[in-house]
């Protein structure tokens, strides 16, 4: 198995794709502010995590060319995805039943 | 063999060969060899292992009778937190990966190098720069840090000692373990030769890829959390105060979210090694490969979901409580996994009782005890007993010392003839492990004891019932210096005057032993080709 075997060319994305997902990028900052100034109460966080979950998504996707490499690299990635969410959902489940069933 | 060797029939000198228009020092610290770089990490961690081992010989010293003695409370309080910051972070954590891990990896693979040797180079800078500013910290501002080496808030906070200097090493060092980890898992996907599948991997390998994967993934949250508390000493956010909405139990979190899967990365390497050692001395063909395998990803997972063991007694809520001593109970299976498969390799093999075999059973003794008594600590209810006593300390130094550290002296046994060419004295090297043994046990077992009792942990002081077993402890610490002394002054003598050993002493079957000792610079002249598993013995001849 030489190393280099399964190397795509490197990919040359066209300026209107950046630009539109640029432009993304910007929209969901507004979506962000404008979010921001209503009162959810909880959901306010899950608002702005989702969408900033959505433009890393988008950065990595098309700005680190994510989209064009092979499978084992989304795998991985997706891996550590996973990783980093159970990090954080199993320490805000602490939280969730903090003070709870004690006296 | 006992016999000086006299300069002729000293072995060719492979890498270790000097380079011809560099000077001496500069051939090896701006070296890109894997094995260069690994003796350089060697030596680094060895010295440091040298420092906080005189640590803790104090700490032992003082507390060999109660009251004020030799050292005053705030040396003592500073002498914990560097014994701990320099023996995880500088010692343990790089220990096997950085130095045998980078030596072996490409020589197992069939590869000529890593796959980015600079970068290699680079981690062992950053190690470097990190070690010189966790030094700093020690001599620089208000006193050395005294936090102990968790840092935990709100006291890392408010202390005047020189944490923020602290902190900050242990950032440049976690980015070294980082790079380090990518490293090794581009290399393992890339450089294997042809015909290393990865059913033909050797299992340290396997282990050095578990850990490299928990380096990339829980690194980060330790420089994360290190930066926070920099941030919070200088700027003072009160992202942990709760009088500004911060929560001081995320600090824990945080910490222990990287810091129990570190004890992976400090362990697993070990279990590698351990598996590389045994079927070489039973002569016998690994039981149950495919499992070891597995049990070194399924711990590097299973041990990222149980870090708030270390917090039963913190006031987080019960049902985390529940679930992460669950999840705990979980962790032993694949660890016991490997025990077993480690002693049915041995079962009915041909064995011959070599220096490294000792330190690896040495291993499997210390480490069975040491991950048994984890259990007492991972049940909820025993763990408000013991949490924060002596009887922690026992289980962490019997799990890292006895486990990590004599894996790490098996590793130096089994692989100093492939690395220098030469053989070191062997009766020597068995007299040094019997006196390291006793040593160890008599040193840590009384803490099993005192710990039980109730004698809590990073105290300067105790009541005069704990002062015997303090007494006893102390009498282990210097038995076991005794026998460190012994077998690096062996391992020196063999560097020094050894006979030559040859390309493969042992009679072991992977990559490593096939080109000559020590290794030629490329490492191998011809391209291997793999067409056998690692542990498919040639049948047995007479050696040596
Ligand atoms: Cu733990």
């Amino acid at each position: 198995m030489p190393p280099d075997a399964k190397h795509s060319a490197p990919h040359i994305l066209s300026p209107g794709l950046l630009t539109a997902v640029w432009g993304a990028l910007v929209c969901l900052t507004g979506l962000t502010i404008a979010l921001a100034r209503l009162d959810l109460g909880f959901w306010n966080a899950v608002a702005a995590l989702s969408i900033a979950s959505v433009k890393a998504l988008l950065v990595i996707l098309f700005f680190m060319h994510l989209k064009y490499e092979n499978r084992l690299l989304k795998w991985l990635l997706g891996l550590a995805c996973l990783v980093l969410a159970i990090f954080i959902g199993m320490t805000f489940f602490d939280l969730a039943y903090r003070g709870l069933g004690t006296p | 063999m006992t016999e000086a060797a006299s300069p002729q029939d000293s072995p060719a000198r492979g890498f270790l060969t000097p380079e011809p228009g560099r000077g001496g020092l500069a051939s090896w610290i701006f070296s890109t060899d894997h094995k260069r770089i690994g003796l350089l990490y060697l030596t680094c961690i060895m010295t440091l292992f040298a420092v906080g081992v005189c640590l803790g010989l104090l700490m032992r010293l003082k507390l060999m009778t109660p009251g004020n003695t030799i050292i005053a409370p705030q040396t003592y309080n500073a002498a914990f937190t560097l014994h701990g910051v320099i023996m995880i972070f500088l010692v343990v954590i790089p220990s096997i990966p950085a130095s045998f891990g980078n030596i072996l990896l490409p020589l197992q693979l069939g590869a000529s190098d890593v796959s980015f040797p600079r970068l290699n180079l680079f981690s062992w800078w950053l190690y470097v720069t990190g070690a010189l500013v966790a030094l700093v910290s020690i001599f620089t501002g208000s006193g050395a840090p005294d936090t102990g080496w968790t840092f935990y808030v709100p006291f890392s906070e408010r202390t005047t000692t020189n944490v923020s200097v602290a902190v900050l090493a242990v950032l440049i060092l976690g980015f070294s373990s980082i790079l380090t980890g990518l490293n090794f898992i581009t290399t393992i996907h890339q450089q294997r030769a042809p015909g290393m599948s990865w059913r033909r991997l050797p299992l340290l390998v396997w282990s050095l890829y578990a850990t490299a994967w928990i380096q990339v993934l829980a690194t980060p949250i330790l420089g994360i959390t290190t930066l926070l508390i920099f941030s919070e000493r200088v700027l003072h956010l009160g992202l942990f105060d709760p009088s500004r909405g911060g929560d001081p139990l995320l600090y824990q979190h945080l910490f222990w979210i990287y810091s129990h899967p570190a004890v992976y990365i400090m362990i697993l390497p070990a279990m590698g090694v351990i598996s590389e050692i045994i079927p070489v001395f039973a002569h016998k063909k690994i039981f149950g490969y495919k499992m070891i395998a597995f049990s070194s990803l399924a711990i590097a997972f299973f041990g990222s979901l149980v870090w708030a063991h270390h917090m039963f007694t913190s006031g987080m809520s019960d049902v985390a409580v529940l679930v992460f001593s669950f999840l705990t109970f979980i962790v032993a299976v694949p660890s016991a996994i490997k025990v077993f498969n480690w002693l049915s390799t041995l079962y009915k093999g041909s064995i011959s009782l070599e220096p490294p075999l000792l330190y690896s059973l040495g291993f499997i003794l210390m480490f069975s005890i040491g991950g048994l008594s984890g259990l007492v600590q991972g049940a909820a209810g025993a763990d408000i007993h013991v949490h924060d006593t002596y009887f922690v300390v026992a289980h962490f130094h019997y799990v890292i010392f006895g486990g990590t550290g004599l894996g790490m002296f098996a590793a130096m046994h089994f692989w100093f003839p492939k690395i220098f060419g030469r053989m070191y004295h062997r009766g020597r090297a068995a007299w040094a492990f019997g006196i390291i043994m006793v040593g160890m046990n008599t040193l840590y077992f009384p803490m099993f004891v005192m710990g039980l009792e109730g004698m809590p942990r990073r105290y300067y002081d105790y009541l005069p019932q704990f002062a015997h077993a303090q007494f006893i402890s102390t009498v282990g610490s210097w038995v076991l210096a005794l026998g460190l002394l012994l077998m690096f002054h062996n391992l020196y003598a063999g560097l020094r005057r050894g006979a030559p050993a040859g390309p493969n002493p042992w009679g072991a079957a992977t990559l490593e032993w096939s080109v000559a000792s020590p290794p030629p610079k490329e490492n191998f002249p011809e391209p291997p080709v793999v067409s056998k598993g690692p542990y498919d013995f040639a049948p047995r001849e007479h050696h040596v």
